[in-house]
């Protein structure tokens, strides 16, 4: 009944056209609106009072726009801010925390993906026991392993060391990367990994030539937690690294409530920005992936 | 080939046993090992180095004395308490809002959970900035010509608490409404349907039909803030340093420095074991629902 003869029908066809502006509307956005500016307010602060001079907070408040936009606080953030020890700014620490990165990230998760692969496809005897234990692990609170694991470093002449940091990051990041390989190669159809060994591939030919080409997106998914988990770890920095290693977390706080000297609130929130800079861009770069990366993390157990 | 030239039992597998060894070093070592090697060094007079002199329960004895640790325990318990409820309620809420079909779903998405991507010390940087009496919050709301307000949480020994919560929610809410609309979305479009043609009130709906049937969500949820909360460290070092005095210390903060600038190794690991005792409170009853459960299913 395509078209209907006029006259039959009775009323309006079809869903209710909605009005744009019902009360029920203005309710929902305007909340979601004061929610949004409550996430946002922080940010904005951070950003206006490091455009800002000194004179010119001291006379106005957090939220005033800067009148005369000034980027010394930056630069001064960057390279001559003082820690208490020294006055090289943040740059140092910045580069530390790139050298930590790296091998961390590649480190932790070759051996966590290779982990995960032998779980999921090449169980054997007290494997699945092993990885339990594991998932235990990622709740147990790190201030009960922290000083068994300084005497172990010690003993292995890595203590303050960035190589002792890395084993330290590859560690604690193995529970939930094993897991996220783990439930991935899982997944993956069985009969491939059967025809591989019926082509009479063994285990790590099958890894890097059938599994590894088609886990692209669980290794940016892991990539993308690993970023981000490492550059804003505090704990094993400021433990395990040594004061010449100490990433830019450690190095942030240092000059932020170092108490020597007249406080400079515009390079402080400039020397905060830098420091949330590299895992706010893996978040608006990698959108929809970050949160299937942290719900990855949510799936435990 | 017969079966006598299959290798022994141990060796079969082998390369997927050589590959598993980082796991299963850590698993023993680490996890297992280290938390052992603490538990029983609790049970020490250690002070500058690890010693095995016994003193009993002694070092408990002290901690439970210690009005820092106890400080430290009421807190925790004030913050995890505050932060589980509006944590879990708000998180709810937004992401009930955020399920009614609305437009720019992704733009509220994005800015609710961005802080959840920096640091806890980027975090307690920013809000004890904006929580600065002399130019933030209260300087604003004073200059609105309400000259008496007053709003510095974090320089009143009775409110510096609630002053790390605000960021640490600040933080975390994005997150667990991430979780929380990943349930919602995996409610039934039907059911939403019924509650509609029997005259159920959305409100109704929610709480006696979706949140019962949201029961996975809301334990991995409760489960996963749990555990980050025993762990609060970085946001009170940045945010307050554990003052003003030791109004806002923390457990974590006392073990560490307990061990690494106290130099009374005892003291740290009695404390770390008591907060290892309160995960497992936490853990135990969860693992036995969640797998007691999978086996039946």
């Amino acid at each position: 009944m395509g078209e209907l003869a006029p006259g039959t029908m009775t009323g309006p066809r079809g869903p209710k056209p909605r009005k744009r502006l019902s009360a029920r509307n203005i309710m929902l956005y305007g909340t979601l609106i004061v929610a949004a500016l409550y996430y946002l307010l922080p940010l904005y602060v951070m950003v206006v009072t490091s455009l800002k001079g000194m004179p010119e907070i001291r006379l106005g408040n957090v939220f005033a726009p800067p009148l005369e936009i000034t980027f010394e606080p930056w630069v001064k953030a960057w390279s001559s801010a003082c820690t208490g020890l020294t006055c090289e700014g943040l740059s140092s620490g910045f580069w530390n925390s790139v050298q930590i990165l790296i091998p961390s990230v590649v480190v932790s998760i070759a051996i966590a993906s290779v982990n995960g692969y032998a779980l999921a496809n090449w169980k054997f005897r007290g494997s699945e026991m092993f990885f339990t234990i594991l998932l235990f692990g990622a709740f147990i609170p790190y201030q009960v392993m922290i000083y068994p694991i300084v005497i172990i470093l010690r003993e292995l002449g890595l203590f303050s060391s960035l190589g002792g940091l890395v084993l330290v990051h590859t560690i604690f990041g193995m529970p939930i990367l094993t897991l996220l390989f783990r439930n991935y190669f899982a997944s993956l159809p069985e009969e491939l990994f059967k025809a591989a060994r019926v082509d009479g591939a063994g285990f790590w030919g099958i890894f890097f030539k059938v599994m590894m080409p088609m886990s692209l997106p669980i290794f940016v998914v892991a990539i993308i937690l690993q970023v981000t988990g490492i550059w804003n770890d505090f704990l094993f920095g400021v433990i395990y690294a040594g004061t010449q290693n100490y990433p830019m977390t450690v190095q942030l706080n240092n000059i932020v409530n170092s108490v020597q000297g007249v406080k400079e609130y515009n390079v402080n929130m400039a020397a905060t920005i830098l420091t949330g800079l590299v895992p706010l861009v893996v978040y608006f770069v990698s959108g929809k992936l970050f949160v299937r990366g942290i719900a990855a993390g949510a799936v435990k157990g | 080939m017969a079966r006598s030239n299959r290798p022994p039992k141990l060796l079969r597998n082998l390369s997927a046993k050589i590959a598993a060894i980082p796991m299963i070093a850590t698993a023993i070592v680490i996890f297992v090992g280290c938390t052992a090697w603490t538990v029983a060094h609790s049970f020490t007079g250690s002070r500058l180095l690890p010693k095995l002199n016994w003193v009993g329960t002694k070092q408990y004895d002290r901690l439970w004395d210690a009005n820092r640790w106890l400080q430290s325990v009421e807190n925790i318990v004030i913050y995890g308490v505050c932060s589980l409820i509006f944590s879990l309620v708000i998180g709810f809420l937004l992401a009930a809002l955020l399920d009614q079909k609305i437009r720019f779903e992704n733009t509220f998405r994005t800015i609710f959970l961005y802080p959840f991507a920096l640091s806890f010390i980027v975090t307690g940087l920013v809000w004890q900035w904006v929580l600065n009496p002399e130019f933030g919050i209260e300087k604003i709301v004073q200059g609105w010509g309400f000259e008496g307000f007053a709003f510095a949480p974090l320089q009143n020994q009775d409110w510096v608490i609630y002053g790390v919560l605000i960021a640490g929610l600040w933080q975390g809410t994005g997150f667990v409404m991430c979780l929380m609309l990943a349930g919602l979305r995996g409610i039934d479009e039907d059911i939403w349907k019924a509650a509609r043609v029997d005259g159920i009130p959305m409100w109704k709906t929610y709480i006696f039909i979706v949140i019962p049937m949201m029961k996975g969500v809301l334990i991995t949820a409760l489960v996963i803030i749990a555990a980050g909360i025993v762990k609060v460290y970085d946001l009170v070092v940045a945010q307050t340093g554990g003052g003003p005095g030791i109004a806002s210390e923390v457990p974590a903060k006392y073990v560490y420095d307990y061990m690494f600038k106290n130099q009374n190794l005892g003291q740290g690991f009695a404390a770390s074991t008591v907060m290892l005792l309160t995960v497992l409170i936490i853990l135990i009853p969860w693992a036995y629902l969640e797998f007691g459960r999978r086996k039946r299913g």
